[in-house]
């Protein structure tokens, strides 16, 4: 079976003003320690899961360009060791358009990487500012320019929908983004997270997000302008062009086998024909200790209902362009069934040939289509939880 | 026979009719405390109003009695007893029970205010029941005080004689000697007789934690005493007297009580329904020929549902309401289950007032959030199959095709303002189908007298009334019978399903200005959902309003890869959860404080 394989780096410089990600900000880290914890992660899921091929790997976080390339390097070739793995299997590491690590990107290519997803997130100084970033958008062309002498395949991140954002604006930034693409650019809408520096910055009134309607408007004029330039969306924030899809984001959106290895990693995996949800301890010196003691900080694998299986896989299956495919839908029942032809008759859905999937308006709203259809559903299949 | 009781030429009892803010309360405070009632450390204000509730808005719920001794200039001392009586319209049926047990009254007329609508019905039943009537001028001492112009006013509007009225301040104590003096003078003794058998009237009764059911009575012959057995003539019922006592406004135990005396009884009563207002006492084994004339029962007039905000509340709805049912036979209820709402009770009611004060009670004294309904009246349906029947409650309205026709109940209504404000109550009174049977000028006021159909009235009439004239207006009502109508049925429908709760029965001139009124509060009031909501009123199939909710156009999470799949399903748990407080309507679900607030605004505030 191909499984996808995720790395958690769990490291920073500095904490941006919009994440609640597990990650922490830390100097001195002792690169060779964590080196060897990866590589005995590793190990761990080997033995349990022995027969597998590794489809992709993905180095998130956190920011994983501020790994050793060495480390990178000692994990990629470890991973090769233990499973086997295509020479053209996608291999993504997150990075940072700051100086001191555009300098690395020759070293990760070296050790394995062959595909960067670069956090750019706007491409004006001001905006940058606002976001916290700690790099300009002199710094951020640069990135994308050596992204683009060293790899095959480049990805970078924008966010859109920030405090006081016109769609004039949005425009000539989007379209400047397009030339400057390597295949693939990711739009995320900003988002107030809880127990973030935005959080309390929004409460307090300091900064207002842009409402329903220009928020949409933003996200329609997204689909346009990326769509005639040869980038249409595959996913509610992701746009490629023909054959640069991220490998490894579509196994997790086709709710596919992977491994989640790295302080508060999660992951996905069928053992004994069930699918389970693992879950690393998140504080990294608790990870680092459990793995050098015990050789995993994994908790207790938690299996899944069919019923929790199918509702998790239409969360993530709508979100594709291309939609769900009839085939996952093994527990569908009549009052679902009415619930998906409310919503086609509402335009939010469609039914293709071989495929659900959500119409324009229906991804702009997706939370909603899908807290509508799994709205009880327990009364939808009486398939219980089951026990392993 | 051994009596502690008065001879009856050396009692007078008299009740005190007053609007709302004349000064009634704190005239009788001043006369309690003339005649050493209550020493002055122990007097509060408004000694005789016991709720908190009546204290605050300032006016009598329950009919209350006080015992004074006064000595007069004669060198007599005499008991007076003094009936404290609700002023207000909802209450006439306490008052006309007040009235029966007196033989005088004093009207109380403010004399900066004059003589204010809600007087008049009660200073009219005063003369219905024969009572000498002693008109007081109170508040003279204030600087705005008219004495002359009131005096003018009171046999002007009234007809009543005020050449000899008592000016007083009830608040500085002016003219209360003169008021005991007139008192003892002008009002008649009552008339009784010693000997004949025990014959009383049941004036009121109320449930006290610690001596269960206690009987306020006016014995009309004979006497009452610890011990004695006596016996409802009404319900049959015979009891033994355990205790004889009296208000001063203490309570305080007696031997007996004799012909012309009031004063309460206990006889080991629990339940208070056993207790009928306006029954016959009388002695077990000496019973009087024939009863005294009884009273007819007072008939809930305004009806509305109240349902717990929190659902888990009903219990508690029922046990609070059991509880004010006790002191208040006038008050009925029973379950009610709505599909918006959840279970709840209609609630009848004499009168807005009433309504009011039960609801606040609900809220304050047992701590209840309730969502009341639109008030609504009693219609009279007749259908074709020759039934008729009562409809309580606009949901319960048979199809039309069932309904020969409907009648509604009307009032008459009695305005008294001052003349610059004339234009708008006119205009409002004919808005609410009225029809003029009266318009007259008492110098710069004018006194109108409008026929008005009661639905018109329960919702925010006298709001408006009181905000088109700046509180100077005041009103009054008496029920007017009943007349046909064309009524109509008007339902609001979400995405097409009728909502129970905000179903009304209306007047076919008014349903698409009420409808569209409800539909575009509704419009404000439901939050953008995912999809597309229809607010409409109709009549029956005929859409009379409509407004539409357009549907929110984004909430997608940005961001879900292999480590948000676990936060968004909890996420989506939690949303689930936060439903419970939801009602689906078709695809729709409504937060039910749409609801509420749709209720709780007037139906004309846009």
């Amino acid at each position: 079976m191909n499984t996808a394989l995720y790395i958690h780096w769990p490291f920073c410089a500095v904490k941006c003003p919009y994440c609640d990600f597990n990650v922490h900000v830390a100097q001195d880290i002792d690169q060779a320690r964590w080196a060897v914890a990866y590589r005995r992660g590793l190990d761990h899921y080997a033995q349990l899961l022995p027969d597998r091929a590794i489809s992709s790997v993905y180095f998130g976080g956190g920011t994983p360009s501020l790994m050793a390339a060495e480390t990178v390097a000692a994990i990629i070739a470890h991973i090769k060791a233990l499973w086997p793995l295509a020479p053209q299997a996608e291999i993504t590491l997150e990075a940072n358009p700051t100086s001191t690590e555009i300098e690395k990107f020759k070293a990760f290519r070296a050790a394995g990487i062959n595909r960067l997803s670069l956090g750019i997130q706007a491409l004006n100084d001001q905006a940058l500012k606002f976001l916290g970033r700690k790099h300009d958008a002199a710094a951020a062309h640069r990135a994308i320019e050596t992204a683009r002498s060293v790899f095959d395949r480049f990805s970078f991140d924008l966010i859109a929908a920030r405090p006081g954002q016109n769609l004039k604006d949005w425009e000539d930034e989007l379209k400047q983004a397009a030339q400057l693409s390597g295949g693939h650019l990711s739009v995320y809408h900003l988002t107030i997270e809880r127990n973030t520096p935005f959080y309390f910055q929004h409460a307090q009134g300091l900064f207002n997000l842009p409402d329903d309607d220009l928020s949409a408007d933003l996200y329609e004029r997204t689909q346009d302008i990326l769509g005639a330039a040869g980038l249409p969306t595959y996913e509610i924030s992701n746009h490629a062009a023909h054959g640069h899809q991220s490998a490894h984001n579509l196994a997790y959106w086709h709710y596919r086998d992977y491994i989640g290895l790295g302080p508060g990693a999660h992951g996905r995996l069928t053992l004994n024909g069930v699918k389970h949800a693992t879950r690393e301890h998140q504080a990294p010196p608790v990870w680092l200790d459990r793995v050098e003691n015990s050789g995993s900080a994994a908790h207790a694998f938690e299996p899944l209902s069919e019923q929790m299986q199918f509702e998790e896989s239409l969360m993530v299956g709508l979100r594709l362009s291309e939609g769900i495919s009839f085939s996952s839908f093994s527990v569908e029942g009549e009052t679902f069934e009415k619930k998906i032809r409310t919503l086609i008759a509402e335009g939010l859905l469609e039914r293709t040939q071989t495929h659900l999937r959500a119409t324009l308006a229906g991804r702009m709203k997706l939370n909603a289509v899908i807290g509508f259809l799994l709205a009880d559903s327990q009364e939808q299949t009486s398939t219980g939880a089951q026990t392993v | 026979m051994s009596t502690t009781t008065k001879p009856l030429s050396q009692i007078r009892n008299f009740a005190i009719i007053a609007h709302i803010d004349h000064g009634k309360s704190t005239l009788a405070d001043r006369l309690i405390q003339t005649c050493g009632g209550l020493e002055a450390r122990e007097m509060t204000e408004q000694v005789l109003d016991n709720m908190d509730i009546e204290r605050e808005r300032g006016i009598t719920i329950k009919a209350q009695t006080v015992r004074l001794a006064y000595k007069a200039k004669d060198g007599i001392e005499y008991q007076l007893n003094l009936m404290d009586t609700p002023g207000h319209v909802d209450f006439a049926y306490e008052v006309s029970r007040s009235l029966a047990s007196c033989e005088g009254s004093l009207l109380v007329v403010d004399a900066s205010q004059g003589v204010e609508a809600q007087t008049l019905a009660n200073v009219y039943q005063a003369i219905d029941n024969n009572h000498e009537i002693i008109p007081v001028i109170n508040k003279i001492d204030l600087p705005a005080a008219e004495p002359e112009k009131v005096r003018k006013e009171i046999e002007d509007v009234i007809g009543l004689d005020a050449s000899d009225a008592v000016l007083a301040s009830g608040k500085s104590g002016l003219g209360i000697d003169d008021l005991l003096e007139a008192i003892v003078t002008r009002l008649p003794a009552p008339k009784g007789d010693t000997t004949a058998p025990t014959k009383a009237l049941l004036v009121d009764s109320w449930y006290d934690a610690y001596l269960g059911v206690v009987i306020l009575v006016r014995v009309i012959d004979g006497y009452l005493k610890k011990g004695q057995k006596i016996k409802f003539m009404g319900t049959g019922a015979v009891r033994e007297i355990d205790r004889v006592g009296m208000f001063t406004p203490k309570k305080v135990l007696l031997d007996a009580l004799g012909p012309g005396e009031m004063g309460f009884i206990t006889a080991a009563i629990k339940d208070i329904s056993d207790t009928k207002v306006g029954d016959t006492i009388t002695d077990e084994r000496n019973p009087a020929a024939a009863p005294l004339p009884g009273f007819k029962p007072s008939i809930p007039m305004v009806f509305c549902s109240l349902f717990p905000v929190d659902a888990s509340d009903f219990e508690k709805l029922k046990d609070s309401l059991g509880k004010l049912r006790l002191n208040d036979s006038s008050l009925h209820y029973e379950m009610e289950s709505s599909q918006a709402l959840g279970l709840g009770f209609r609630c009848g009611f004499l009168g807005l007032l009433h309504m009011e004060i039960i609801q606040e009670r609900l809220s304050r004294e047992f701590d209840l959030d309730l969502i009341p309904t639109a008030p609504s009246v009693v219609y009279k349906v007749y259908k074709t199959s020759g039934e008729v029947i009562n409809i309580y409650n606009p949901v319960d309205l048979p199809d039309v095709v069932h309904i020969e026709k409907i009648e509604e109940p009307l009032i008459k209504a009695t305005i008294l303002t001052p003349d610059e404000y004339l234009g708008g109550l006119l205009q409002l009174c004919q808005e609410r189908r009225g029809v003029q049977l009266e318009l007259t000028y008492v110098g710069s006021r004018a006194m109108l007298v409008y026929r008005l159909p009661l639905n018109e009235v329960v919702f925010d009439f006298y709001d408006r009334l009181k905000s088109i004239s700046r509180g100077y207006a005041s009103f009054d009502y008496e029920l007017d019978g009943y007349q046909e109508n064309d009524l109509v049925k008007m339902d609001i429908r979400v995405n097409e399903e009728p909502v129970d709760a905000l179903a009304m029965i209306v007047h076919r001139s008014q349903a698409e200005r009420r409808g569209r009124g409800l539909c575009e509060r509704l419009k404000d009031l439901i939050p953008r959902q995912m999809f597309r909501i229809a607010v409409q009123a109709a009549i029956g199939g005929k859409i009379i309003a409509r407004e539409t909710i357009s549907a929110f156009r984004k909430d997608v999470t940005a961001k879900c890869y292999g480590g948000d799949i676990t936060r968004k399903k909890k996420l989506l748990e939690k949303q689930k959860k936060g439903k419970a407080k939801m009602r689906m309507y078709g695809t729709v679900e409504i937060p039910q404080s749409a609801f509420i607030n749709a209720l709780k605004m007037g139906d004309d505030q846009r």
